[in-house]
């Protein structure tokens, strides 16, 4: 058990589905992975790209999204433009050197407890897989990239 | 602000009795919030066993105003059940409900993992998540909407009247939509009512008359619901009234275009396609409205352009072959959806038979058939019309409980064998075998009335019919139908011939009610069948505020419970009517305009259309009444100019470190 990596997983739902469908894994007691920590949003086309950038940034390994089915939207279609973002958002990922896989998009309705359930399973044994991500830290002050073995240093205030 | 003043927070950690401490260390938690998040702006924690309770809730409230908090975080169950009884309390106290959060340590945590050390960590982080959020919070304000008084009924089968009846005696007005020619639904179609073997038109046309002659009532048969759009109180709803080609104005309903009409066509609704019907027709005597309908794919007329008979003989003039569909727009402020089921296609299970063995009947056939007002006139006879059966087996759950069609049970299958037992019985004395796998007959009168089918000399077979075949292999099978069935309560597999089977079809979603779904904006299961708000507790509302539900369209059902759900999504919509105005979430975008950059990605955006440019500003804004406050806006807004209350990026950023703050 400790040998094994256990992912840091930040998923995010939609109020009106996938919050719902969470809610109903755990009235019937369906068992799942502990490593996803979710955040309710009231519509997955809430969803900024910023907030699983920041969550990558803050030492997930991974970032769930899920809203309702294609059509199913408690807002009509927003759950349209959370996929566009998703689809960007992967090839950004590529882009700064990040497995696209670490974030995933899942569609899961009110009723769907247990495919919930059984699609943070899968989502954490891939994470699993992938390791952890080490995502450097970055420094408040400089605003810039550290690698991971440098400390911090504290920049001088110049005066105005 | 918040960096110059950490606003002053109380964590509550609720027990739940074990639900929650029985898998999370609430202690832990408790402490672990006082020590750790105290930097935060925790000036309290503590546990209690039931936060919900009044006592817990007292506890919260003194808090509040004897330490001055600022914020309060529960972590308990879901905010779906308990976030409004938490806000309410600290709104008694003086604190601003939308600064109270819940953190859902029960459903997301304590009934979903096993381990408590683990279990723990992830309640912790989850309080964590929520304290850093909450200081983000702002106090909001309920817009209060005023509720436009008249109510959408769609579907015009027993639920859906009742509900029409309730709210129009109340006083209010009721549009009553019904997409076949008459109202009256499936409930028309059968003879008797079980358990109390009432005939079904003699307690329902009472019903359907009072609703066509209703002065609140304003019945739109042979329409259908094509749009909606708004919001609880003022809903814009379009209406597709197809063309009856008869001038509702002047037709007095007298039949004489019926009766002139040259041309029969098997009636494959109505009658199940046991019998004709004219092509221009009422589906059934009672029918209310009175008017007919011009079945145009078959109209002569309209095939060939000449016949026009019924033109011809109306007393009325009130034929009109050029009439059109037209569009009606109304505007309601509650819907009720009361839109019914379909019946499981019985030829879908191929081993019983039907629509290959000619005397393998389906519920709503054999219905036909034993009723009076039916194409024998209540004879029950094989298909041939003469013959009466001298042995009749009846299979109950066709196409329910059975994993290759539906999963669930239809609940009113077993009751409706059980009257078709009785029925006949009575009528042609023919011995009658039931093949059940579980009798169920749970209601009022219910089990009564099973043991009086039984004294009246019903055989009962319990299992799981394999096959209805006419193959014989003995002499004794001969021109019979044959049920291979199981017997599990003898442990043995039996061949009994008969002459009639009756399938005892279950019940489906309407096969469009998905589609519906979406016009009105609500969600099925997986079932297909409408999504109640909760279960149990709120079994007529949906996720949708001002969208109800009622009948079989949240799921199998019984006339009784029907009505009562017709009765029920009534009295919720006149309590929301007679509320008069509508407390909407705050939850909403707003333009910070000295960031706008006039680009106008929003206003596309918004599904609402709430979002408009103001040309002499060169900014967009957001119209407070339309938005909904999904925030799809504030997440495209390039500028960052768009914030959303509830949910701004400084609450779910804040929100993120704080849950992976103890990584």
């Amino acid at each position: 058990m400790t040998d094994t990596f256990e992912p840091v997983i930040v998923g995010f739902t939609c109020n009106w589905c996938s919050y719902r469908a969470a809610d109903a894994a755990g009235t019937a007691r369906v068992k799942y992975a502990p490593n996803v920590r979710l955040i309710r949003l009231m519509c997955s086309g809430r969803l900024d790209p910023a907030f699983v950038l920041k969550a990558l940034a803050g030492g997930a390994d991974g970032v769930l999204i899920s809203g309702c089915h294609p059509g199913d939207c408690h807002y009509i279609e927003q759950n349209y433009k959370a996929l566009r973002r998703f689809l960007l958002l992967r090839r950004t990922l590529k882009g700064f050197g990040v497995e696209p896989e670490r974030v995933k998009l899942v569609w899961a309705s009110a009723a769907e407890g247990v495919r919930l359930a059984h699609e943070i399973n899968a989502f954490v044994e891939e994470i699993r897989k992938l390791g952890p991500l080490n995502w450097p830290k970055w420094d408040n002050q400089s605003g810039r990239d550290l690698p991971a073995d440098i400390e911090p240093q504290p920049i001088e205030e110049v005066p105005a | 602000m918040i960096e110059n003043h950490k606003p002053k927070i109380g964590v509550y950690v609720c027990h739940c009795g074990s639900n929650i401490a029985g898998t999370v260390n609430v202690d832990d938690v408790r402490k672990w919030a006082q020590e750790k998040l105290g930097p935060e702006g925790v000036v309290i924690a503590r546990d209690y066993k039931f936060m919900c309770s009044s006592l817990g809730q007292e506890l919260i409230e003194k808090d509040i105003k004897e330490l001055g908090l600022e914020r309060v975080v529960v972590a308990a169950c879901s905010p779906h059940l308990h976030e409004k009884t938490f806000r309410t309390a600290a709104e008694k106290a003086g604190l601003n409900p939308y600064l109270t959060e819940l953190v859902s340590i029960r459903e997301q945590v304590s009934w979903v993992h096993t381990d408590k050390a683990i279990a723990t960590e992830k309640a912790k982080s989850l309080v964590s998540g929520t304290v850093q959020r909450i200081a983000y919070n702002t106090p909001l304000e309920k817009q209060k909407v005023p509720i436009n008084a008249n109510t959408l009924v769609v579907g015009g089968g027993i639920a859906g009247i009742q509900a029409a009846l309730e709210i129009a005696n109340a006083g209010f007005h009721v549009y009553l939509v019904e997409r076949e020619p008459s109202i009256g639904g499936h409930m028309a179609q059968f003879d008797k009512t079980f358990p109390t073997l009432d005939c079904s038109a003699c307690i329902l046309t009472p019903r359907m008359v009072e609703a066509g002659t209703h002065p609140n009532i304003t019945l739109m048969t042979w329409s259908e619901v094509t749009n909606v759009s708004g919001f609880v109180g003022n809903f814009d709803v379009r209406i597709l009234k197809k063309a009856r080609y008869v001038n509702e104005d002047v037709c007095t309903g007298c039949g004489i275009c019926t009766e002139k009409c040259p041309k029969k066509v098997i009636d494959t609704h109505y009658e199940a396609g046991l019998g004709y019907r004219k092509v221009v027709y009422t589906p059934f005597a009672q029918a209310v409205p009175r008017f007919p309908v011009i079945d145009r794919p078959n109209c002569t007329f309209f095939q060939k352009g000449t016949c026009k008979a019924c033109e011809k003989f109306c007393p009325t003039n009130a034929i009109d072959f050029k009439q059109e569909d037209e569009f009606i727009n109304i505007t309601v402020g509650n819907i009720i959806l009361a839109t019914g089921y379909d019946l499981f296609d019985a030829g879908r299970v191929t081993n019983y038979g039907y629509g290959r063995l000619p005397n393998v009947f389906s519920s709503i056939e054999f219905e036909r058939l034993s009723n009076s007002a039916g194409p024998t006139g209540g004879e029950i006879t094989l298909r041939d019309g003469k013959t009466k059966p001298e042995t009749v087996g009846i299979i109950h759950c066709v196409g329910s409980r059975d994993k290759n069609f539906n999963n669930y049970c239809s609940s009113i299958c077993c009751m409706q064998s059980l009257k078709f037992a009785h029925i006949v019985r009575e009528r042609t004395g023919a011995d009658v075998y039931e093949f059940y796998i579980d009798m169920r007959t749970p209601m009022k009168a219910y089990d009564e009335f099973y043991q009086r089918v039984l004294d009246e000399g019903t055989l009962f077979v319990r299992g799981k019919v394999a096959e209805v075949t006419n193959a014989a292999r003995y002499p004794h099978e001969k021109g019979k139908l044959i049920i291979h069935v199981e017997d599990t309560l003898v442990g043995k597999q039996r061949r009994i011939p008969v002459d009639m089977v009756i399938l005892s079809n279950g019940m489906e979603p309407r096969h469009d009610a998905k589609q519906t779904g979406q016009t009105f904006g609500i969600s099925c299961s997986s079932d297909g069948w409408y999504i109640e708000r909760h279960p149990k507790l709120d079994p007529v509302s949906t996720m949708t505020e001002g969208i109800y539900i009622a009948g079989c369209a949240t799921g199998p059902k019984d006339i009784p419970a029907s009505v009562a759900q017709g009765a029920a999504a009534a009295a919720r919509v006149l309590d929301k009517i007679l509320q008069k105005e509508v407390e909407m979430e705050p939850i909403r975008a707003s333009v910070i305009e000295e960031n706008c950059s006039g680009c106008r990605i929003c206003n596309s955006m918004c599904p609402f259309n709430a979002i408009a440019f103001i040309g002499d500003l060169k900014v967009s804004r957001v119209n407070p009444a339309l938005c909904q406050g999904c925030g799809t806006c504030v997440a495209a807004c390039p500028a960052g100019a768009i914030t959303g209350t509830g949910f701004s990026n400084e609450q779910i950023f804040a929100q993120i470190d704080g849950l992976l703050m103890t990584v």
